[in-house]
């Protein structure tokens, strides 16, 4: 019996996945100088981190409370100054609205490139460019929600049902009016899920961001973390699950009522 | 009449909104921005338009070039390790495959949880006091964030597959783990792929800003660069960065698009 | 030979799914099983290899109760029995021949089919398989190439390498058009004379159930309303079976089958 016979007649396929799969790991474990014994024989760090983390210190946590508003109150104007530029940005992307490959390609360099910057770097170059504060901050995940929300916004468009755009065109409606009485209805609930989406993920996000000196709770992280302030590092950390597990559960709540 | 109701409870919610929106612009200090002056945004913007193209690749080592790949290092060996170890987890915590033992499978999806519940850069943190700085540390912060991560996105593919051909398989007498091989991996190995393919996406984002702590990669450098405002060195940074994550998504789109 | 000694089953919602069923299948038997929506007749077949647990009684498959059978026991008897689905039940990623091939799974160790190690013998078989379903041409095909008659006949290749005694037909027919549908029956009905395998089919369609069986059993609520040969199912025992109106059994929608039940 002839292998090219059996399951296995796809075998060099199969062969040549696995040789390429563990020459990349391989690769990355000599550039990385990965050593795997050195994370067990350190396990004992990590049983010490753990066990101050274990006891965060409760009698920081009025101090929190401010900066923790701050966070989130900058997570709600980024998001909402992100979506509102997204929104012009995304129709414009989509061929269905403009029917100009020039606007298109253009909108949709700018997208590609603004999603491509990690977020902690745009906040450590902001920082740098406008100076430490919250407003950076708000810049910062504004430009993020941006670069997130206009590709979900724009695939979304790409997909809806064109019926309502060719009865529209059928009456006469120029490019303006069909964006807003055909298109809109149909995305609308979709971008108010994405923003909320977004907000989940800006939340988690300006929790670190104030690493980079751009506010929020981030700076006490920061700050406790240098000090070597364990207990509070761990109440910081605490903290930011508990809010983040509400924001998720809130978030999740409001998306399933839209959609 | 119910079109009057419907409409008052839309604008109720709106003018709720607006009222977040306002009071939460109206919380933010933004005496910050009073320190920005148009020439140094001009100082920037001309360091910014002339990349330092020497240090491309100078052979030493510490040049962009080698950066980046260390970066890439990072995040594939980061992805992979999530990956495999996320396989036992999702065993775990389906729970289609514990009908009978309904709470093993909250402890696997406890455990996701919890390991998805830690920032990425407070992993790093503690890695970084663990291994020691460098990329390994990097390496291990995305490797255990990710479990996490990929534990939970393969648990809901695996509980949302059709139970019809593992039903099929069972009723050939085929066994637990015959079952599992003839009937979900091949039915889920696209979608895993394809879903750890996306986390190196992200993971290669992520392995670009861990250098912030010490995590390796080619965020140190930048950092550097940022604070002792060498823009001409900032800009080819953030351009090799660009690119660099361009290319991985253009490259992991194709590839996903083979796996359909 | 199935018997079926006072079986019952009660679903946690209070439901009767089967309502003290009690009968004998001999081997080599045709059987159709037809009734309403609901009224248990995916309930009876998939409790034959126990996919359902019945709650009350005793069912015994050539001389084994596969009601108080082991683990072990009972993946034995479900080698002997096959099963064809209204979904067809394939890996749809998955070559056909692997597909079919997986009939054989109840005779290999985890780790030998895990590799796919399988025998020359079950190969040959595989492909002999294919070849008695007019489907030898696609072996190396993905299963979602096929259409979804051609992939009923996968389905039906896969109870042959497992050379089941006995195939269990869920609604086979339910989703194909009537002309793939008479063609799965009359391959099944060649299956059944030529090699003597016993056929159960689950179907909705009176007629179909006429033409190709020697015994049709029909359920109510439960029940065993009607047993008997297909002559003897005249109009007024469809009256008793379906109620009013026995004209409107025919287009009984199949894709509200009794799903709640089959879980």
């Amino acid at each position: 019996m002839k292998l090219k016979d059996t399951v296995h007649f796809e075998w060099y396929k199969h062969l040549l996945i696995v040789f390429l799969l563990a020459v990349c790991i391989f690769g990355s474990a000599v550039v990385t100088d990965a050593d795997f014994s050195e994370v067990f024989s350190n396990l004992d760090q990590v049983g010490i981190f753990l066990g101050r983390l274990m006891h965060p210190d409760f009698s920081y946590l009025p101090k929190l409370l401010d900066p923790m508003a701050k966070t989130l109150k900058m997570s709600v104007v980024g998001t909402v100054l992100g979506v509102i530029v997204a929104v012009p940005v995304a129709f414009l992307g989509t061929t269905v609205v403009t029917r100009n490959l020039v606007v298109t390609t253009v909108m949709r360099f700018i997208m590609d490139i603004v999603r491509t910057i990690p977020n902690l770097l745009l906040a450590a170059l902001l920082v740098a460019v406008i100076g430490i504060g919250e407003a950076t901050g708000v810049l910062t995940i504004a430009i993020f929600t941006f670069g997130m929300v206009s590709q979900l916004i724009y695939e979304t468009i790409e997909t809806i049902d064109y019926g309502p755009i060719e009865a529209a065109e059928s009456v006469g409606a120029n490019k303006v009016q069909i964006a807003f009485w055909s298109i809109a209805p149909q995305v609308l609930s979709q971008i108010v899920s994405y923003t909320f989406y977004a907000f989940e993920v800006n939340v988690r996000a300006s929790t670190v961001l104030g690493y980079v000196g751009a506010g929020g709770i981030g700076v006490i992280l920061n700050s406790s973390l240098a000090l070597l302030q364990y207990e509070r590092v761990s109440l910081v950390i605490l903290m930011i699950l508990v809010v983040v597990a509400i924001v998720d559960g809130l978030s999740e709540a409001i998306r399933r009522r839209l959609v | 009449m119910m079109r009057q109701a419907g409409s008052f409870r839309r604008l109720a919610i709106g003018l709720v909104a607006a009222a977040v929106i306002v009071y939460c612009i109206a919380g933010i200090d933004f005496s910050g921005l009073a320190g920005f002056s148009p020439e140094m945004g001009m100082e920037v913007i001309r360091g910014l338009m002339k990349p330092r193209w020497s240090f491309v690749y100078d052979g030493s080592g510490e040049d962009l070039l080698s950066l980046l790949v260390l970066t890439l290092g990072i995040a594939f060996l980061g992805t992979a390790i999530a990956t495999v170890l996320a396989l036992p987890i999702t065993l775990l915590s389906a729970s289609n495959l514990w009908k009978s033992y309904p709470w093993v499978a909250k402890i696997g999806k406890f455990i996701c949880n919890v390991l998805r519940a830690f920032p990425e850069l407070v992993y790093a943190i503690i890695f970084v006091k663990v291994v020691g700085p460098g990329p390994f540390a990097g390496v291990m912060a995305i490797g255990v964030h990710q479990i996490g991560m990929l534990g939970k996105l393969y648990t809901e593919e695996l509980e949302a597959m059709g139970e019809d051909s593992a039903e099929a398989m069972r009723a050939v007498g085929a066994g637990f783990w015959q079952t599992l091989f003839f009937a979900r991996v091949p039915q889920l190995m696209p979608i895993y792929s394809s879903l750890s393919l996306n986390h190196f996406e992200i993971a290669v984002r992520s392995a670009s800003t861990l250098g912030l702590v010490g995590a390796g990669g080619i965020g140190a450098p930048l950092i550097f660069a940022i604070q002792s405002r060498n823009w001409d060195k900032v800009s080819i940074i953030l351009l090799g960065v660009v690119v660099m994550v361009f290319v991985m998504d253009l490259l992991t789109g194709m590839i996903r698009k083979k796996l359909r | 030979m199935i018997k079926f000694e006072h079986v019952s089953k009660v679903y946690p919602n209070g439901t009767r799914g089967l309502d003290d069923v009690d009968l004998t299948i001999t081997d080599g038997e045709f059987v159709s099983v037809i009734g309403l929506s609901g009224a248990g007749k995916s309930t009876f077949l998939r409790s034959i290899n126990r996919l359902n647990e019945i709650s009350e009684g005793n069912i015994v498959v050539d001389g084994v109760s596969i009601t108080k059978a082991g683990k072990k026991q009972l993946r034995e008897i479900r080698r002997h029995i096959g099963l064809i689905s209204q979904s067809f039940n394939l890996v749809k990623r998955s070559t056909v021949q692997k597909n079919v091939l997986s009939g054989r799974l109840g005779y290999y160790s985890t780790w030998k089919s895990i590799f796919g190690l399988f025998t020359k013998e079950d190969y040959e078989r595989t492909k002999q398989a294919l070849e008695s379903v007019g489907l030898l041409d696609k072996l190396h095909s993905r299963s979602d190439e096929l259409s979804g008659g051609q992939q009923q006949r996968v389905s039906i290749a896969r109870t042959l390498v497992q050379q089941a005694d006995i195939i269990l037909a869920d609604e086979p027919v339910a989703s194909l058009d009537p002309i793939t549908s008479q063609k799965i029956l009359q391959d099944l009905r060649k299956i059944n004379q030529e090699m003597g395998k016993t056929v159960i089919v689950n179907i909705h369609s009176v007629e179909m159930a006429k033409a190709f069986s020697d015994r049709i059993l029909a359920f109510k609520s439960g029940k065993v309303v009607f047993d008997g040969t297909p002559k003897q199912l005249d109009e007024t025992e469809l009256a008793r079976i379906y109620g009013k109106n026995p004209a409107m059994n025919q287009d009984q929608d199949a894709s509200e089958d009794d799903g709640e039940e089959s879980r």
